[in-house]
This record gives C-alpha cells, sequence and structure tokens, in this order.
C-alpha cells in the first residue's frame, strides 16, 4: 500500500478560545508531529475537549492559528466522549463516512467489513448500531474512524462512561491504530489510562498548555507544580 | 332521535351494499389527498429538513412563518389557488379550475407548511445528536439534509400521516376549487356538507363514517409505526 503524503506535522500558535465572554483557553502553542499517542491530561475543566475540537477543526479560534505544516492533505478523524451512533446497521455506520469521502460502493462495502472484523464486531455488522452495548458503540465508532484511515486520530474522553472490560477493549484498539502509524491525540482525566497509553503527555490546566513532555519524562518528573500536584491526586482548583 | 337511528342504520347498508356513488366519491377523496400528501412531501420535508440543518439570515423568520401558515385556514388556500386559475387569473390558461388537479394543488399549498414546519421540529433533536459527527466526517447542510431524512424516516412518516389527515379532513379548499361537480369533483367532504344541507342525512352519514375510519385508521397506523420505531432502536 502506498503510503499518502503527510499532512503532520500540525501546529498551533498562540491558540485563544473563547465562548460568551469567558475564556476557555489562552494563548496555547502546541506541535503535533507523528509518533507514539499524544494524551493530554487535566482537571475538567481544563480545556481539553474544546482543544480538541479546534485542532480538528469543528471550532474555530477567537484568536491565534492552527496550520497542517506538511505537504498531504490532512486526514484527521475524532471520536466522542458519547458515540454518536447513526440510526442504521453498525456496518452501513462504517461506510457512511467512506460515502462521503468519495469510495466507490463495493470498495466501501469491502474496507467496512474489514473493519468490523479488525475491531471484532463482525458479528454484529447487520445490527442496528443503537441496539448494541455502549462499549460495543465505543468501539464500532473507533472502527469507523479508523476505516477513514486517518493520520490523526483524535479521541475525547473515549472510555469515560465505560465499564473496565469496554475500556480495556478500546485501549487495545487505540494501542493497535497507533502502532500502525497513527498519530492517536486523545484526551482523559484517568492518570492511570494515561500512564498506559502515552508516548507523550501535555498537560492542560486553565485553559493553558502548562507542560508538553514525552511520557516517560513527565510521569517521572512534571516541571510544572500543578502537574505534579495532579500526579500525587491532589484536587486542583 | 329516532332520525339519527334510521339514518345510521341506512348509512351502514350504504356502506355495505358498497353504493357506487359512496366508493366513487370516496375513492377520489383518496386519490386527491394522497397525490397532495406526495406533492407536498416532495417540497415540505427537505424544507423542514434544511430548516433544521442550515443557518442563515432569515431563517427564524422563516419558522415562524410555516408555523403560522399550519393555520392557514383551508378556505384561504382554496381561495389563493382559485385566483390563480381562475379564466382571468395567471395559470387560467391551463383550464385546471374545477378539475381534481385543481384540488390536489390547493392541498398541496394546505399541508405542504403543516410538513415543513412539523418535519423541522421532529428532525432537530436528531440534528442536536448528529451535527458535530457529520460535521466531523465533512458533511455540509446538503448532504446533512438526506442523512436526516433517511434516519428520521419513522418520525417523518408519523408527520406524513398528520398531513394526509389534514387534507383528507378539510372541505374549504376542495370545495372552492373544485365545485362539488358529482362525479367529477365531488370528495367525501364537500358531499357531507352538500348532503347535510339537503337533508339526506343517511349519504352524508355514510360518509362521516367512512371518513372517521380512515382518519382512525391513520391514527392507529401513526401509533404502530412509533412503536416500531422504539423497537428498531430508532
Amino acid at each position: 500500500m502506498r503510503a499518502p503524503m503527510a499532512a503532520l506535522p500540525l501546529r498551533a500558535e498562540g491558540l485563544c478560545f473563547g465562548a460568551g465572554g469567558v475564556g476557555i483557553l489562552h494563548d496555547l502553542s502546541l506541535a503535533i508531529e507523528a509518533g507514539p499517542p499524544l494524551l493530554i491530561i487535566g482537571p475538567n475543566g481544563a480545556g481539553k475537549s474544546v482543544l480538541l475540537r479546534l485542532l480538528h477543526g469543528l471550532l474555530c479560534p477567537t484568536a491565534g492559528r492552527i496550520a497542517w505544516e506538511g505537504a498531504g492533505m490532512r486526514r484527521d478523524a475524532m471520536v466522542f466522549q458519547r458515540p454518536v451512533m447513526l440510526r442504521r446497521s453498525a456496518l452501513a455506520n462504517v461506510e457512511y463516512p467512506l460515502a462521503l469521502a468519495g469510495l466507490p460502493r463495493a470498495a466501501r462495502r469491502a474496507r467496512a467489513a474489514a473493519a468490523l472484523a479488525e475491531a471484532g464486531l463482525a458479528a454484529l455488522a447487520g445490527r442496528p448500531a443503537r441496539r448494541l452495548s455502549g462499549g460495543e458503540q465505543q468501539r464500532l465508532a473507533l472502527a469507523r474512524a479508523a476505516a477513514l484511515r486517518p493520520e490523526v486520530l483524535f479521541l475525547d474522553e473515549p472510555c469515560a462512561s465505560l465499564d473496565p472490560a469496554a475500556t480495556r477493549a478500546v485501549e487495545v484498539a487505540i494501542t493497535g491504530l497507533a502502532a500502525r502509524g497513527c498519530k492517536i491525540v486523545m484526551t482523559t482525566h484517568d492518570l492511570a489510562q494515561a500512564r498506559r497509553l502515552a508516548g507523550e503527555v501535555g498537560f492542560l490546566h486553565r485553559g493553558r498548555l502548562l507542560e508538553h513532555a514525552p511520557a516517560e519524562a513527565f510521569f517521572a518528573g512534571p516541571r510544572a507544580p500543578e502537574a505534579a500536584a495532579f500526579l500525587r491526586g491532589e484536587l486542583l482548583a | 332521535m329516532n332520525d339519527l337511528g334510521t339514518a345510521f342504520a341506512t348509512a351502514l347498508d350504504l356502506v355495505a351494499a358498497g353504493d357506487p356513488a359512496l366508493l366513487r366519491i370516496t375513492g377520489l377523496s383518496l386519490r386527491v389527498s394522497l397525490l397532495a400528501t406526495a406533492c407536498a412531501a416532495l417540497i415540505g420535508l427537505p424544507l423542514g429538513a434544511l430548516l433544521t440543518v442550515a443557518r442563515f439570515p432569515g431563517r427564524q423568520a422563516l419558522i415562524t412563518l410555516l408555523n403560522a401558515l399550519m393555520g392557514l385556514p383551508p378556505v384561504v388556500a382554496g381561495l389563493l389557488i382559485y385566483l390563480l386559475l381562475s379564466r382571468s387569473g395567471p395559470l387560467g390558461a391551463l383550464g385546471l379550475l374545477f378539475t381534481p388537479t385543481a384540488m390536489v394543488i390547493a392541498q398541496t399549498v394546505l399541508i405542504t407548511p403543516i410538513l415543513a414546519a412539523l418535519s423541522r421540529q421532529v428532525l432537530e433533536g436528531l440534528w442536536d445528536e448528529y451535527a458535530e459527527q457529520l460535521r466531523s466526517f465533512g458533511a455540509g447542510p446538503w448532504r446533512a439534509v438526506p442523512t436526516l431524512l433517511r434516519d428520521g424516516r419513522f418520525a417523518l412518516l408519523t408527520v406524513l400521516l398528520a398531513g394526509f389527515g389534514r387534507a383528507s379532513a378539510e372541505v374549504g379548499a376542495v370545495m372552492v376549487v373544485g365545485g362539488n361537480i358529482e362525479g367529477f369533483t365531488r370528495v367525501m367532504t364537500t358531499a357531507i356538507a352538500l348532503e347535510t344541507s339537503k337533508g339526506d342525512l343517511p349519504l352524508a352519514l355514510a360518509l362521516g363514517t367512512i371518513l372517521m375510519a380512515i382518519v382512525l385508521t391513520v391514527n392507529v397506523a401513526a401509533q404502530g409505526l412509533r412503536g416500531l420505531a422504539a423497537r428498531m432502536g430508532g
């Protein structure tokens, strides 16, 4: 398979975002390059979800800029905290974005079936997606995003409402994607999960990116005092 | 009350015997209202979906207008179409006035705003859920419209039934543009109005019974569809 040209690195500079007069992100700069998963951690309300939506293009920054600096077309997808299941079969859910991407019918049927098989959901292909369990829905959402073969996959707290078994299944899928070269950019407020998955960590607090470091270095000794407090399990105000 | 009892008995006889006039009138009623519902659906449902997904200046005003038009009196709709189709009107040359086609047009005008306004209402919730995901997939408003229409199909069927119920039950519009011509443009509601004023209660009651049965069937179907939709995980 010929690898398409890369759109990474993705660079955000001086990013600000506010809604209704309330500042959510302040002067945030971040460079995302190909490599192991980037986990964005921080307390609730730090602006993690907003950051992902800005990077994915669902929100427009009030100031600053976001640029894909590679030569290729951007290929990024997103999986949300609560999976949005179209009112159709699991297979048709995976086919839908492929159709939008312009894939001919036969090709998208094959690719969607392969994505379901890979996610261990082949047996559920014909079931209405909304009748699946929460864990199955999130795995389906992941398979649906993965079928687009994104260069970057944004995941917004994908396991926040899942039980441990479903969380494990989703983490296995994420690790698998990362191993095949997909850049994972994921938010979580679960430190243990961040330790399991992260190759690099971004620590977000009150709308500011206080630290962005390789996971090992970050967990061994974060530079920002707020990050150290967060790692100790203190409640950050 | 004895009169009513006799009239009702005769009415049932007419229905049971399959009276030809009764069948003709019922058939035309169904044809006109079904055709009008189909025409209104082609315009009203996509319009409702577009109003759900698109944000443009004047959107709120258009929604208010549609909601107001839901209460458009049928005689007024009939009058508008009458003016358009009458010999001296802009479309007079077509010679459509006092034909079933004119009745279809009038009912289409009457229920298109109903279908558009109701479909916007029922699709709003679906769109709240879908909007962000579809934008993430790169689907613009034009692509979102068919998606909403497809995935909201069960709710939309009940909207269609509401439109059909309104069309088949109205008398003003078809009376004005159809003229209630026997054997040609006479439908159930106009026949009931005429026979009642003539004092021929059995035929009026027979038609009324059939009309009630149709409306009841439509509502039962709507109920059943909602149940089906719930079971399908809609």
